[in-house]
């Protein structure tokens, strides 16, 4: 890396400083150790800019020698045959399902997530809580691919009946509506994504609530609220835009989780409107399941979903964490 | 609590009538004999839906005693606290049975024999093998990845605490708050399209550099956390004895927040020694043991539990493999993690709150 080299180049002997110069460092100007330090640390933070510009660019070269290759309509083709001449693909129906599968995993784990963080937060005996808040940590620290291997041979199994039971009683709806097949679908995608997003939404809910101003809970008692009343007026109204963040980081790593979307779902490429019928499919689980037989136009195609999928998750991304910049400057509770 | 249950022996005309504090036990256990009253007769077999039943009949029999004895706004209170505490059952339910399988099922085979032996030709169907070249591979890759991350992720973290002021620092905050949210398959699509344009074939250091991309940010924000810690007097007794700034840094800052920072590291190198997807795309998986992470196709342990899996077409001998290869994967993680949190605690700055 260059930034080594330059730090060789720069080092000084050091030679014994004399006054005059130890008096011109007073008054601002750096001793060469100082600037060797300031440029080797300034530098790795531009580096990550510079990563981050490499990426965005790479992949839009790459994606775009892709894209004008493609024989279909890159966003409104329902196929991906990349091994065709000339290659027909699109991402409508990726971009359908990584939508349906993390909407699914974001109905499920925000209400419980929040749930757990109040438990932790307001509801727990103390001696419970901390152990609680470490296993929500272990949670996290699990390896998605494990996640994989347990949801394709241990959920899979036991979704069977719920699938049933849902196909009974809901199956009007089109929605639940089930012909039977392996419940390798959507739905079961979504229940897995929202175990593992489950403790980042905890962790940062969690952290919120702690900072509710002790005086809101008190004054909210001493009217004679109950412990529920105190947390929906006092408790969720402050710590609205902290859940709002927590969700959409939680839905930026939902969008973009690969392995165990790849192990669960049986995709095929077409949009279904059940969630419990196998289809549909995800950009990361798409790249993954195609990796291998792809030629070399077909690893651009994937690279093109892939920028897609970039693009996406860093907009969630952003807009999360401008939500928690923005309350970090009115409420003062970081301090 | 405790006042509640002196009001109670009181009979206080001021309060209104409370359930015992026994209650909530009894509508549980009454719950649970129903529902599995309901799903014996009804010969439902899932036990899910045993617990779905229970969970349901709880909240609903909390609400309905609780309204008729203290008050809506009782009942309403009563089933909040059920329906928390019920959703942090829920939670539990996948985290105890996630281990209990790895673990019921890991140590089948995992022995000295599969830690030692690698794949080469046994076929995904039989059984034997082991996993010593997946753990070369892992070891290397993310010793690459530490070696190249860790320092710049620490060097961007005193950049941007001691020095950083202005629209370069603001901006690198921002991208590495972007940054931690890139999925990690687009960290392995952007290492992709190099070797694509170079036209080169996939080895281990590839995988290693998407691996460090993913590792930065994590490093940049445990050690800025840390950074912080530091008092600022001890910086400036450090400056006021005419030490100079990167002398302080080096010799003051750094080794007040030594234990954080190598949490921090340890926690990265945690959550990085799981990642699949990169390893898939660059390193491309390798039944032969191979040494050298510069050259040729590796193996790691992620993605030799991925590839037993997909791979086997349902042979038990690779389940069984896969789930060992999970174990090892999930002890070394949980290992770094409960090593990294006792440095954290040992080494913890006193910050006098």
């Amino acid at each position: 890396m260059d930034i080594s080299t330059q730090t060789t180049d720069a080092l000084p002997p050091s030679p014994e400083p004399t006054l005059t110069e130890q008096a011109r460092s007073a008054r601002g100007a750096s001793r060469p150790g100082d600037r060797v330090f300031l440029g080797l640390s300034r530098g790795s933070g531009i580096l990550l800019l510079v990563i981050m510009a490499a990426i965005a660019v790479f992949l839009t070269y790459r994606a775009s020698l892709a894209i004008s290759k493609d024989h279909g309509n890159f966003l409104t083709t329902f196929e991906w045959n990349t091994n065709l001449t000339p290659p027909v693909f699109g991402i409508a129906v990726l971009a359908f399902g990584t939508v349906v599968s993390s909407v699914v995993a974001m109905a499920i784990a925000v209400p419980v997530s929040v749930a757990i963080a109040l438990f932790i937060t307001h509801y727990a005996p103390r001696r419970l809580a901390g152990p609680v808040a470490y296993v929500i940590d272990l949670l996290a620290a699990v390896p998605s691919i494990v996640y994989g291997l347990w949801g394709a041979l241990i959920l899979v199994p036991h979704m069977t009946g719920l699938y049933g039971w849902l196909d009974k009683y809901l199956g009007w709806t089109g929605v639940f509506d089930w012909q039977g097949g392996a419940p390798r679908s959507m739905l079961t995608v979504g229940l897995l994504l929202a175990i593992m997003i489950l403790p980042i939404i905890t962790n940062v809910s969690r952290e919120v609530f702690r900072q509710v101003p002790q005086m809101h809970e008190e004054a909210a008692l001493a009217l004679g609220a109950t412990r529920w009343e105190v947390i929906r007026m006092a408790v969720l109204p402050f710590g609205r835009s902290g859940v709002i963040s927590a969700s959409m980081l939680g839905l930026g790593r939902a969008l973009g989780e690969t392995m165990a979307v790849a192990t669960v779902l049986s995709p095929t490429f077409d949009i279904q409107a059940s969630l419990l019928d196998p289809g549909g499919g995800t950009f990361a689980q798409n790249i993954a399941s195609k990796f291998s037989e792809a030629t070399q136009d077909g690893r651009d195609a994937l690279i093109a979903s892939g920028l897609v999928l970039f693009v996406i998750t860093l907009l969630v991304n952003g807009a999360a964490r401008a939500i928690i910049a923005r309350r970090k400057e009115y409420s003062g509770a970081n301090a | 609590m405790s006042t509640a249950s002196l009001a109670d022996k009181r009979a206080n005309s001021l309060r209104g009538a409370s359930l015992p504090k026994w209650s909530p036990w009894a509508i549980a256990a009454g719950s649970l004999v129903v529902a599995v009253g309901v799903g014996l007769a009804a010969g439902l077999d899932s036990k899910v839906q045993w617990g779905l039943i229970a969970a349901i009949l709880f909240i609903l029999g909390t609400f309905g005693i609780a309204a008729r004895v203290e008050g809506r706004r009782q009942a309403k209170d009563r089933v909040a606290t059920s329906l928390v505490w019920v959703a942090f059952l829920l939670a539990v339910i996948p985290l105890v049975s996630l281990i209990w399988v790895t673990v019921a099922r890991g140590v089948k085979v995992l022995d000295v024999y599969f830690l030692t032996h690698s794949m080469g030709v046994v076929a995904d169907s039989e059984p034997g093998g082991g996993i010593y070249a997946a753990i070369i591979g892992s070891l290397e890759q993310v010793g690459l990845a530490t070696v190249i991350g860790a320092p710049v992720g620490i060097l961007t973290a005193i950049y941007l605490v001691e020095y950083g002021r202005g629209r370069l620092a603001k901006a690198v905050t921002f991208f590495v708050d972007v940054m931690t949210g890139i999925p990690s398959i687009v960290a392995g699509l952007f290492i992709l399209s190099l070797m694509l344009i170079f036209s080169m074939q996939p080895f281990g250091f590839a995988g290693s550099l998407a691996l460090a991309i993913l590792m930065m940010p994590v490093v940049v924000r445990s050690t800025e956390e840390m950074l912080k810690l530091v008092p600022n007097e001890l910086r400036e007794a450090s400056l006021a004895l005419g030490v100079p700034k990167w002398r302080t840094i080096l010799k003051v800052v750094l080794p007040t927040s030594i234990g954080g920072i190598t949490t921090g590291v340890m926690l990265a190198v945690a959550r990085i020694a799981g990642e699949t997807a990169p390893v898939l795309l660059l390193v491309f998986g390798n039944p032969f043991i191979n040494n050298n992470p510069f050259e040729g196709a590796q193996a790691s342990l992620p993605l030799y539990i991925y590839q037993q899996y997909s791979q086997s077409a349902g042979a038990n001998a690779a389940y069984d493999r896969a789930w060992a290869a999970s174990l090892t994967l999930i002890a070394f993680v949980m290992i770094l993690n409960m090593v990294a949190r006792g440095i954290a605690r040992w080494k913890a700055p006193k910050t006098g709150r």
